[in-house]
């Protein structure tokens, strides 16, 4: 996370990857950026960007097994949030093509190949790394607008 | 995150979606809904996002599964009441062109794809 200056709040949770916890990621997410007094369309692009996160490490990462999921978030003065989303589960071998609009691995199951694509419109930047066989971390990065 | 249907009797069913959509709710109401249209076989599937408070991608693959299944026994979809938030997923994937169409008025082909 690369900003020089100390965040002014941060927080961390682990889940194991069950879609049951798409909502309640959704649900901490919003109460930690919540503590901003964010504007309610910024508010919903980011749990909107987190769902999408975190239904990969379910549906892709941990495909076979339901290990955990890291979800962190700092948040800095100048109002700019970053978002992280870890997994240690099976990594993506090419990042380029999982991040191509409708690219999907699993197009029988109504997978739409958006969901970086609607991080990527919902957050001012997307990182991703990841290596085959030791997981993959999403960074969100969102600067939110100051209330006047 | 239950979904009301409604068929008019002749060839609209209305489902109307409540809840949020998301993977994990995604399953149940692709089965709720796909149950109607078997029950009912409309040539108009209305999708009511009136009551829905949250959606992500799994709304679009979601409309994009009726959407298919809709043409298989030659029907179509329509999406109606989409708060902003719902609209903006949409148009990522260029599915709210699905909206529009009043077929009051007649208009088999207005606003849908050919």
């Amino acid at each position: 996370m690369a900003q020089k200056t100390k965040p002014i709040n941060e927080m961390k949770l682990a889940f194991p990857a069950l879609s049951v916890n798409e909502g309640f990621a959704r649900t901490a997410i919003s109460s930690f950026i919540g503590l901003l007094d964010p504007k309610m369309d910024e508010l919903i692009d980011i749990k909107t960007a987190v769902s999408e996160a975190v239904t990969n490490c379910i549906v892709h990462a941990y495909r076979d097994f339901a290990g955990n999921i890291e979800l962190s978030a700092k948040a800095y003065p100048d109002r700019t949030v970053y978002i992280k989303i870890k997994d240690r589960g099976c990594g993506i071998e090419d990042i380029g093509q999982a991040m191509e609009p409708l690219y999907t691995s699993h197009p029988e199951e109504e997978r739409t190949g958006l969901g970086f694509s609607v991080m990527e419109s919902f957050c001012d930047d997307v990182k991703v790394s990841s290596k085959p066989g030791s997981g993959t971390t999403v960074t969100l990065r969102k600067k939110l607008k100051t209330k006047l | 995150m239950p979904v009301y249907t409604e068929y008019d009797g002749e060839y609209t069913l209305i489902a109307k979606i409540t809840g949020e959509i998301d993977h994990h709710s995604a399953k149940w109401l692709r089965a709720d809904i796909d149950t109607a249209i078997n029950d009912y076989k409309p040539l108009l599937l209305k999708l009511d996002f009136s009551g829905v408070t949250f959606m992500d991608s799994s709304g679009v693959g979601l409309v994009m599964g009726r959407n298919l299944g809709m043409k298989e026994i030659g029907g179509r979809v329509e999406l109606s009441n989409m708060p902003p938030y719902i609209e903006k997923v949409m148009s990522i994937a260029g599915m709210d062109k699905l909206t529009g169409t009043d077929f009051s008025k007649g208009g088999l082909n207005n606003g849908t794809e050919n």
